[in-house]
């Protein structure tokens, strides 16, 4: 019983974190400045690694723990370069 | 041979958790975290100093209450409960905590606290601008953020 | 709805505990989520991400925490560097974010931002502090 539960989370969870995915990539197409869009590029980065998390629990593999820090890192230093170039970059919308 | 102790030791952990712990990880571990500490001590940052360390887990236990508490009235908020009468705004707190440690960790606290987000900090003046995203009472905010984490991290900081 | 067959000897405690976790940690990634599209000026949305990456974040960690140490009969504490990451990251991010938004809203004279200094400063300290790149 316990075990139909845990299926049963799981797949909740998947859901949860694909429709959260799902609703980022709204606020990154209608906008409507560039900061929004750079924010709503952090926070799929951060569904996406949480995803990969849950496909490990589903799996039982934990490769998928390593492909998930990768992506923070990447989405961590990519946030950062976006801002800096926000910032800096005189950028005309 | 070690200037940064806690750094190694860190490191060193960071790598026998990722790589599992058996002897000949240990000494690779070992070498990576000392060359990484030589790497770090040749470009002099400014050392941090904890003079209070004892405080430290009474400051983890009041982050990690806050951060559970503020999430509930997050998603409270988010739910739709008295959804009208909330304003937001610019909240701009004087700082006595000048060291840069302090400054990083209070940094951290105050944006991973749902509610609160850490917008910039006047080096010149030591006043820092935080957004509040409930904002009932400003003075009730200076005078959390004041008493709450700063005095404690006066503490244990400078 | 077919069970997960590696999972077969979890006991139904840790099986319990983890589904509360997994599901708490994404139900609260998908508030905040909800609460970003839903939100009207930046400086509001700007809160909604960090419901993900507190306890969002760190209740799936302890949700995979719990699975693999039990699954595995060994402590399993590696998901914990996930967990540090993101919260040392995050403020990073939204720091640099937020130093850019209201950059970008003073340049265009936007009213509802304050202004540079808000302090009683000396004029001639006014102005963008130099960041600490």
């Amino acid at each position: 019983m316990s075990h139909v539960i845990l299926a049963c989370s799981v797949v909740i969870a998947q859901v949860f974190l694909v429709v959260a995915m799902w609703l980022a990539m709204v606020r990154m197409f209608r906008g409507p400045r560039a900061q929004d869009r750079v924010l709503a590029l952090d926070a799929l980065y951060v569904c996406s690694m949480l995803l990969l998390m849950v496909f490990g629990i589903r799996s039982g593999h934990t490769i998928y723990f390593e492909a998930s820090l990768i992506i923070g890192m990447l989405g961590f230093v990519s946030t950062v370069a976006l801002a800096k170039f926000l910032m800096r970059g005189e950028v005309i919308e | 041979m070690l200037p940064y102790p806690l750094l190694s030791l860190s490191l060193l952990i960071m790598w026998l958790a990722l790589n599992g712990f058996t002897f000949g990880q240990l000494i690779v571990g070992g070498i990576v975290s000392v060359v990484a500490s030589w790497a770090m001590a040749s470009m002099r940052p400014s050392k941090p100093r904890l003079r209070g360390w004892y405080l430290l887990p009474k400051l983890v236990w009041i982050v990690l209450y806050d951060i559970v508490r503020s999430n509930a009235a997050v998603v409270w908020i988010l739910l739709g409960g008295h959804r009208e009468k909330r304003h937001s705004g610019f909240v701009a707190i004087p700082l006595e905590l000048r060291d840069p440690t302090g400054l990083a960790v209070l940094a951290v606290i105050i944006t991973s606290t749902p509610g609160t987000a850490w917008m910039e900090y006047n080096s010149g003046g030591g006043t820092v601008l935080i957004h509040v995203f409930d904002l009932v009472d400003e003075d009730g905010w200076v005078d959390l953020i004041k008493n709450r984490y700063e005095k404690l991290l006066v503490e244990i900081f400078e | 709805m077919s069970t997960i067959e590696h999972a077969a000897e979890l006991p139904a405690w840790a099986a319990l505990v983890v589904s509360v976790f997994l599901v708490l940690g994404s139900g609260l990634v998908l508030m905040g989520m909800l609460g970003f599209v839903r939100l009207s000026t930046f400086y509001e949305r700007i809160h909604a991400p960090t419901l993900g990456t507190s306890w969002g974040t760190g209740s799936i960690v302890i949700a995979s925490m719990v699975f693999f140490s039990v699954l595995s009969t060994r402590p399993v504490v590696h998901e914990i560097l996930i967990g540090i990451f993101v919260t040392v990251t995050t403020p990073v991010t939204l720091m640099l974010l937020a130093r850019a938004a209201l950059h970008r809203d003073r340049s265009e004279g936007n009213p509802e931002v304050p202004e540079d200094s808000p302090a009683e400063m000396p004029a001639e300290e006014s102005g963008e502090p130099a960041g600490r790149a």
